[in-house]
């Protein structure tokens, strides 16, 4: 039973992960039919400047604040610069640009940092903080800073003006034009969340896989999962289908370690992890083509 | 007197297919011009390219602002609001938030309640409906919030491309009366386009004819409602 929580709260801080670029990725996917494949790499990038900044003195919070802010400007930035001109490009032109931009990203990273694994430090302090046995206190603090960001995130665009604008640029952005608002700076900031969401994503999960400029590639295939279960053009979906893959990929797992105990034969283990989560983006797919909670978009001809 | 909109020599193309050639007309400040014409002679078209939603030429003033080279939504934050056609509302937001977006260019919280207020003043019935999903709504309703959304930027000049598009007559008329009590109380000059000739000869001051991208005629609304051509072609009778 122990074991079985253990696994169910790994899976959870996993999910947390998963959610969080999955939203980063359904956030420019809903504003801009791209979907950025960049994506983790530029959050591995800007954990890499939050370890930076640690590493000339500054605590984790502040360093994990400014990484973010950072993030958010280099967000801004990369889509007015890099994407404006891309804006009535053939889909091919934007994906070679983000292929270019991922790897840009990563050599960056390893020219700068070197390629060599760095431990990451975690904030949550590991005596009374979790419970024990059950979830440890970086996986806790994981599942509860994910859960602080995509609430502020829910009430941003729920309640704040710019929210309201930023959700019609997505929606229509002809008819948002219409109504005075400035579509091009929408999506600039749009691309600005979406990458200070992920790196969030990063800063949190580098004390469990450790830094290194490859660290978010497993990740990233696990976002675009979690973004498909949910259905790719909703957020909360996005965000569900993160912990839901987070879930079942250790639910999966578990069961092939227990059956494995039991009988000796190995079906299925950790080492299959990522199997899983693909099996279940196909399974979804196939059952439910536009995601758990995608709507099926009818386009007259 | 300077008009308030002076279009000349307008031309419009969707892609490498012209669809206006020679458009120009004026709209005096205050007043109500309507566009008319039959399918694909250029109307909505011609309101796409005051809001440079489409790719054009020619010159197009307005107050003293040179429309040219600016992109829709400055020209809209010179308070030119154009209704388009099929309404345009944000059907997944509800009635509240499609109004409060139209106000996002105003600051003050308190001048965007007040503005509410005197919108509900004309839509009674959106009042009724603020915390419904826009989509949910019938199409006269969704042509009220249109109509609504547009007054909550304070438009000197509103565009309407086809009100009556779709509605049953009774609400058609309601709707017209409410243009006429818009343009009188809150001094907001209309350029319409219609099909409905007759209502929109109703209600405008002046009228221009639009046939494949040129104007064929213009004049007061009481010249062209009589001319033979008009009656024959657009009337019915």
């Amino acid at each position: 039973m122990e074991q079985f929580l253990q696994q169910l709260a790994s899976g959870l801080a996993n999910g947390a992960i998963y959610a969080c670029v999955a939203l980063a990725l359904v956030m420019i996917y809903v504003s801009t039919d791209h979907l950025n494949f960049a994506q983790g790499e530029m959050a591995m990038f800007s954990t890499y400047i939050s370890w930076q900044l640690m590493a000339w003195g500054l605590s984790f919070w502040v360093a994990f604040i400014l990484a973010v802010l950072i993030s958010f400007v280099l967000g801004v930035l990369i889509e007015r610069i890099i994407l404006r001109p891309l804006h009535n490009a053939p889909v091919l032109s934007v994906v070679v640009v983000f292929i270019g931009l991922l790897a840009i990203c990563n050599s960056m990273a390893g020219a700068i940092w070197s390629y060599l694994i760095k431990e990451f430090p975690s904030p949550f302090p590991k005596s009374a903080f979790g419970i024990a046995g059950v979830i440890g206190p970086h996986q806790l603090g994981v599942v509860l800073v994910t859960l602080i960001v995509l609430t502020l995130l829910f009430l941003f665009f729920r309640f704040t003006p710019l929210g309201l604008a930023m959700r019609a640029a997505a929606q229509n952005p002809q008819m948002a034009r219409l109504v005075g608002v400035r579509v091009d700076w929408m999506l600039a900031l749009g691309w600005g969340l979406a990458a200070a969401v992920g790196a969030v994503a990063g800063i949190m999960v580098a004390h469990i896989v450790y830094l290194d400029p490859n660290m978010m590639a497993g990740i990233l295939l696990y976002a675009f999962a979690s973004a498909l279960v949910g259905g790719i053009g909703n957020p909360g979906g996005a965000v569900v289908g993160g912990f839901i893959v987070g879930v079942l990929e250790n639910m999966v797992a578990y069961a092939g370690n227990m059956i494995e105990k039991e009988t000796g034969v190995y079906i299925i283990g950790n080492g299959e992890k990522l199997t899983v989560a693909l099996v279940i983006v196909i399974f979804v797919l196939t059952v439910k083509p536009a995601g758990l909670f995608g709507r099926v978009v009818v386009k007259r001809v | 007197m300077l008009s308030l909109l002076e279009v000349k020599g307008l031309k419009a193309y969707y892609g490498q297919t012209q669809a206006l050639y020679d458009v120009g007309f004026d709209i005096a400040e205050g007043g109500i011009t309507t566009l008319l014409g039959a399918n694909g002679a250029g109307k909505t078209t011609t309101l796409r390219a005051i809001c440079n939603m489409v790719r054009r030429d020619g010159s197009i003033r307005f107050g003293d602002k040179d429309l040219a080279a600016m992109p829709t939504e400055e020209i809209v934050r010179l308070r030119i609001a154009h209704v388009p056609e099929g309404r345009g509302t944000f059907t997944t937001m509800t009635v509240d938030e499609n109004l409060r977006i139209a106000a996002y260019t105003n600051r003050d919280k308190g001048v965007v309640a007040a503005e509410r207020d005197r919108v509900f003043g004309y839509f009674p019935r959106l009042k009724e409906r603020i915390q419904q999903q826009a989509g949910t709504l019938s199409g006269g309703e969704q042509q009220m919030l249109a109509i609504a959304r547009a007054l909550m930027l304070k438009p000197r000049l509103m565009l309407l491309d086809e009100p009556s598009f779709g509605l049953a007559p009774l609400i058609v008329v309601e709707i017209f009366r409410i243009l006429r009590r818009i343009n009188e109380e809150e001094r907001v000059s209309i350029l319409l386009v219609e099909q409905n000739a007759a209502l929109a000869l109703d209600l405008a001051t002046h009228a221009y004819v639009l046939e494949t991208g040129r104007v064929v005629m213009s004049g007061p609304s009481e010249v062209v409602k009589n001319d033979e051509n008009v009656r024959k072609s657009y009337l019915g009778y």
